[in-house]
């Protein structure tokens, strides 16, 4: 046997299989380029929001003693409310104002370079309403000397997250040096502290001036009630249309025609639907607007098809031999979509309902469009006491309003909202996979 | 199990249970059976054979309407189940179905327990007052699917985990259940290993004292064992019918002997 003739060595590739091996590397490089790149970008957002928004859940607060004169809050001294009402929240600045300062001379806090007009600004303008409605709640508190706590305004409250400097402070109206200095002896003193903010998740929306004060409490039940109503009214629609099309329709021209529509339904803007809803549900309907009723409708049709499609594919994966053994014992048509093939897509439907619920909960545009954008200091009422009525935010409109305030310290609590809602969306997407997971075929 | 070898049950088969006349089926343009006429016997098994794809699964589909599912395909011609044609617009394929039971070529259990498995038919018939008469149809459904010795101390346990031939055998029980007087078979056999397969096999020749079985299979030699009458098709024609012994040692149409001396398949 001569060289020419003898069998190619195994262990020597040839060049063609270089070739192959070396694209396949290459491909794989692709991919993993691919992942890495959108992994980086989602960590850079997260950092970005984490690192704007976590300093929202925390907030600054001060507590001091306030002696609730009578002479000021109840001048004709007989604790009727209707004529306590007449004193203002500007009689109630003006104590706590008063009581902060002889506090202050109390403890013998120096308070050198601030003046009256900076020492109020300390206190939210947020704190002396609160005292007010407590006061008004209670009339047999006047005369009593109370603990009262409140948050500090949003500079103070920056200074501590780190927001204010004294760079910043030398260059802005609204803080000097000289408060800057104070609020570090009020903390020295245990009368200011830095803790865990839940008024964050209670209180509703704030006005301009007062940041610290505002929350997501609105925007939360707002959310909530509009993926209630979805749920109820997406489901029920969603999954008979389904089983309609899926199992009992006739196979012609008008269902293709149907189908093709359902898929582009799912590809319109959403800004589209929120148009739709306000010629439709407010405009047509009269419903009120900014209702929790009107999103959820809106979201309603935005979402039925994406549940649509996922149904039907979840019905359709149920293999045919189990609906070709329901018919072959004589069950009807129904009885066996409702014996067999409904409960085994079971939770590939919940599972796009919830992804469709999620995808829902994160829609602003056409929320914007009903009026959901509006500022809303009242909670809705219960569920069941007209609340999906009332006025309501929602947790991506509030973010989208906060991001448009001016005052720096709503940047941050717009961070903390999408923190807030992006757990929401997590929890949910969870909970798909969990319901996945635990019924994923059974037969 | 007894050990009655199959050729020596005897079992009265005079009665015509299903007379098909002129059956013609379409798959849309296609032209999938033409011109049928079978007269299947009482207390008889009768199988079909004939090589892939020439109407044998077709024509048993047709008997008792699984085709209705189908929604290209179209029947047309006379099937009589004891003289009622069963292509009237009267009759109801769900009220067909509870008489001519089937079981297909893949076991399919509902993945539901053995028991629910088994009093699925029954329940959706009402066909038992209580759950002692339940108790009792799927007992005996099972003995007669000779599976009962293996499943009854574990009724509640998922049918879908019993082995293939169990779940065969699990799919008569459940076709038996709702007392039908046919018993199609979809090629029952050709999913299971050969133990497995004997013991369908003998399942198959017990279930003729009670039903009409028809049964669909690739295997002449499965036909040769457990029939009483044999169907030959090829190409959509029915070529040839009559006694199985008949049919495998004199047969009388050219492509018949082709076919079972597996010159054409």
């Amino acid at each position: 046997m001569t060289d020419a003739t003898a069998p190619k060595s195994l262990l020597a590739q040839d060049v063609r299989t270089r070739r192959r091996n070396a694209a396949e590397a290459r491909f794989q490089a692709y991919g993993i380029v691919a992942i890495s790149i959108s992994l980086g970008m989602l960590a850079i957002m997260l950092w970005t929001i984490f690192s704007d928004g976590v300093s929202a859940f925390r907030q600054t607060t001060f507590s001091f003693p306030v002696t609730l004169e009578a002479e000021r809050l109840d001048p004709k001294g007989n604790r009727i409310r209707d004529e306590m009402a007449k004193v203002t929240t500007i009689g109630y600045t003006n104590l706590l104002n008063a009581s902060f300062k002889a506090h202050l001379e109390a403890r013998g806090i120096p308070f050198e370079g601030v003046d009256d007009k900076a020492l109020a600004a300390f206190i939210s303008r947020d704190t002396p309403a609160r005292v007010r409605d407590m006061v008004l709640a209670d009339p047999a508190m006047i005369g009593q000397t109370v603990t009262v706590t409140g948050f500090t305004t949003g500079r103070i409250d920056g200074y501590f997250k780190g927001r204010v400097t004294r760079e910043t402070a030398a260059v802005d109206t609204n803080i000097s040096a000289a408060q800057l200095d104070l609020a570090d002896r009020l903390v020295d003193a245990g009368i200011m502290r830095t803790g865990f903010n839940w008024q964050f998740f209670t209180n509703p929306d704030a006005s301009d001036q007062r940041p610290e004060a505002s929350g997501l409490g609105v925007a939360i039940i707002g959310s909530a009630y509009m993926m209630i109503l979805v749920a109820l009214f997406v489901l029920p629609v969603g999954v008979a249309a389904s089983i309609y099309l899926e199992e009992f329709a006739p196979k012609n021209r008008w269902t293709d025609l149907i189908e093709v529509n359902i898929s582009n339904l799912a590809a319109v803007p959403s800004i589209v639907f929120g148009i739709l809803g306000l010629a439709v549900f407010i405009n047509f309907a009269a419903f009120p607007q900014s209702s929790p009723l009107v999103g959820a409708l809106v979201l309603t049709l935005m979402t039925l098809p994406t549940i649509i499609i996922a149904t039907r594919a979840a019905i359709r994966a149920v293999p045919p031999s189990i609906r070709d053994a329901a018919l072959g014992v004589g069950a009807s048509k129904m009885q066996m979509v409702f014996h067999h093939v409904l409960p085994l897509a079971a939770p590939g439907i919940l599972t796009g309902t919830i992804l469709g619920l999620a995808s829902a909960l994160g829609e602003t545009a056409p929320l914007l469009l009903i009026g959901m954008v509006a500022f809303v200091a009242n909670y809705p009422a219960g569920p069941f006491e007209g609340g999906f009525l009332d006025p309501a935010s929602a947790l991506p409109v509030q973010v989208y309003s906060w991001a448009s305030r001016a005052d720096p310290a709503f940047i941050e609590r717009s961070s903390g909202a999408i923190i807030v809602l992006l757990a929401f969306l997590l929890v949910m997407n969870i909970l798909a996979i969990v319901l996945r997971r635990r019924f994923e075929r059974r037969w | 199990m007894n050990d009655m070898r199959l050729t020596e049950r005897a079992v009265n088969a005079e009665r015509t249970k299903i007379a098909a006349r002129g059956v013609q089926v379409h798959y849309g343009q296609t032209h999938a059976l033409k011109d049928v006429d079978v007269d299947i016997l009482d207390h008889t098994v009768t199988a079909f054979i004939g090589p892939s794809g020439c109407g044998k699964s077709t024509f048993l589909r047709c008997l008792n309407r699984m085709n209705d599912t189908i929604s290209v395909c179209r029947v047309t011609g006379d099937i009589r189940l004891d003289g009622e044609d069963i292509y009237d617009r009267r009759i109801d394929p769900v009220q067909l179905r509870a008489k001519v039971g089937m079981v297909f070529q893949k076991p399919n259990p509902f993945p539901k327990s053995i028991y629910d498995n088994v009093a699925y038919g029954p329940r959706i018939h009402g066909l038992a007052r209580n759950k002692a008469e339940l108790d009792e149809i799927v007992e005996t459904s099972l003995r007669r699917a000779a599976l009962w010795n293996e499943v009854k101390d574990r009724l509640a346990a998922p049918g879908t985990g019993l082995s293939g031939g169990q779940q065969q055998r699990l799919c008569i029980a459940r076709a038996v259940a709702t007392s039908p007087e046919v018993l199609l078979m979809d090629e029952p056999c050709s999913a299971l290993d050969p133990i497995a397969t004997a013991q369908v096999e003998e399942l198959i020749d017990e279930l003729r004292a009670n039903f009409s079985v028809v049964i669909v299979t690739h295997s002449m030699q499965q036909a040769a064992r457990v029939s009483q009458r044999t169907a030959f098709f090829h190409l959509g024609h029915l070529v040839e019918y009559g006694d199985t012994t008949q049919i495998f040692t004199k047969p009388s149409d050219p492509r018949t002997e082709s076919y079972i001396t597996g010159r054409i398949g």
